[in-house]
């Protein structure tokens, strides 16, 4: 058998990071929209314009009974938003388990994502943290593994950002609650989940900036290709390629 | 291409057929069990079915939550609603006394009923939150004649599948399916935290649908068509929503 490249991301990796990509951004773009006809948020059960909020986005409404200081309203889009936020949970979700289901079962979580015990001691990740900071370019070693940083976000966003905020959402559902009160009853009330909803989504996108702006450090293009393609270019490797066993990532 | 790779290609391969071929099977049963909401077509079609679906499976026949009488929001909001017209004007000033409700499609009996003969029905109360698709939300107690028993009196088939609603409002009509047509908690609402239905929250008549979302709760109700052909109803999307780019199933 020839010798072909070894791959940097394997296909149900590739394929389960673009979907998730695309659903984000639909689910971002259209949540936003839905908050832009009430922009205001409460604590408990419920809230509307008769009561006091706990905070409110200073935007233009695309209602008219908002309240928000501006002579305007904002042309109303609730109605594809929530058809596309909807759908786009869904492949959300389908995605997710797909990836968390062979994630865990195939061994690609523990050989991957889960940070080693010397990986966690505070001298290795201080010294991460500060090659973080300094925008330190990864080396070839980074070019076939994941450095501890990463892996705790990747970990953290999987299993406690996703999770959390697919909670959240159906805990606004009063279908879904009448079933499952307790989804919505342990997080304070209705309006508590939207609100938990909204700080989540900010967690979230906090994630995917550094995320961008982790890999414009790392070499933008050569990641992008490798997480579509799944070979690693030359400049990952620099040169050097690493002296390591194939382990069939 | 190693073999660990392409042992992986292949079953990603075969998770893949087994997802499709599986998808298949489901939108099969999905049909045959009244699991596909009447707005199933389009490009949302797909997010849709699976949200009743999921929905219908989980909660067909669940209670929303209930709340204490402390509970209850001091001053409540309604969304505004298009000028009503002067034969309302005529009817609210008549204390509503001929507010007719006309309930016909496969039933036995197609009726009419006055505003006393259903308050003479027997009614039941809840304290439930209506929460509007703009995001804010009220709770209220909510009095009335639960549409099942509606249902009995005029004999409606047992082949129905939903129930289509019209307001006194021009165009403005909705339906939901048996399962929350039957619901226990679903009100012709005449009352409102224990007085009569404020104009400006759906009276005389309001259809109250707990575990939708507040569009499916239809102010001034005048008019009930118990239905096994939902498609027959408009452009066949199940209510006017759908046909305003709102989805059908409002439990989320």
């Amino acid at each position: 058998m020839a010798e072909t490249p070894r791959l940097r991301h394997s296909l149900w990796v590739r394929v389960t990071h673009w979907l998730t990509t695309l659903a984000f951004l639909a689910l971002l773009v259209t949540g936003l929209e839905i908050v832009v006809s009430h922009p205001r948020f409460y604590w408990g059960e419920v809230g509307n314009i008769n009561t006091q909020p706990l905070f409110q986005i200073p935007i233009p409404a695309s209602r008219a009974t908002v309240p928000t200081g501006y002579g305007y309203t904002l042309p109303d889009q609730n109605g594809w938003s929530r058809y596309l936020h909807f759908q786009s949970a869904w492949l959300l979700v389908l995605t997710g388990l797909l990836y968390v289901g062979v994630g865990l079962f195939g061994g690609h979580f523990r050989r991957t994502l889960f940070p080693s015990r010397s990986d966690l001691s505070a001298k290795q990740l201080m010294s991460s943290i500060s090659e973080h900071l300094r925008f330190k370019r990864p080396g070839p070693e980074e070019a076939w593994s994941y450095n501890v940083l990463q892996r705790i976000a990747y970990l953290l966003v999987t299993f406690v950002g996703f999770p959390l905020i697919i909670w959240t959402g159906v805990a606004m559902s009063p279908s879904f609650v009448s079933a499952f009160p307790a989804a919505v009853n342990v997080l304070g009330g209705q309006q508590s989940a939207r609100t938990l909803h909204f700080f989540l989504t900010g967690a979230l996108v906090l994630f995917l900036l550094v995320h961008i702006l982790m890999v414009i450090v790392a070499g933008f293009w050569s990641r992008v290709r490798a997480m579509t393609t799944g070979r690693a270019s030359r400049a990952m490797i620099t040169g050097r390629a690493p002296a390591v066993k194939q382990e069939g990532v | 291409m190693s073999k660990l790779s392409r042992r992986q290609l292949i079953a990603t391969g075969v998770v893949t057929a087994a997802g499709a071929g599986g998808l298949a099977v489901a939108a099969g049963i999905a049909r045959r069990y009244g699991l596909v909401p009447p707005d199933s077509g389009g490009i949302y079609g797909p997010g849709e079915t699976l949200t009743y679906a999921a929905q219908r499976v989980l909660t067909k026949h669940s209670p929303a939550r209930e709340f204490s009488r402390g509970q209850i929001s001091a001053k409540p909001f309604a969304n505004e609603v298009s000028p009503l017209g002067d034969e309302f004007a005529r009817l609210q000033k008549a204390s509503f006394a001929d507010w007719r409700l006309t309930v016909d499609g496969t039933v036995a009996e197609p009726t009419t009923f006055s505003l006393a003969e259903l308050r003479s029905f027997p009614r039941r109360s809840h304290i439930t939150m209506i929460q509007c698709e703009e995001g804010w939300s009220y709770i209220a107690e909510w009095t009335g004649v639960p549409l099942s028993h509606v249902l009995t009196v005029v004999g409606a088939a047992p082949k129905a599948t939903h129930v289509v609603y019209r307001s006194f409002q021009p165009d403005w009509w909705e339906s939901i399916d048996m399962a929350d047509a039957l619901h226990p908690q679903t009100l012709l609402a005449l009352e409102m935290n224990g007085g009569q239905l404020p104009v400006g929250f759906g009276g005389p008549l309001r259809m109250r649908v707990t575990r939708q979302l507040g569009y499916k709760s239809v102010k001034y109700i005048t008019h009930l068509t118990v239905t096994d052909n939902i498609k027959q109803f408009g452009k066949g999307l199940g209510s006017a929503s759908p046909e305003a780019g709102y989805a059908w199933f409002a439990g989320i």
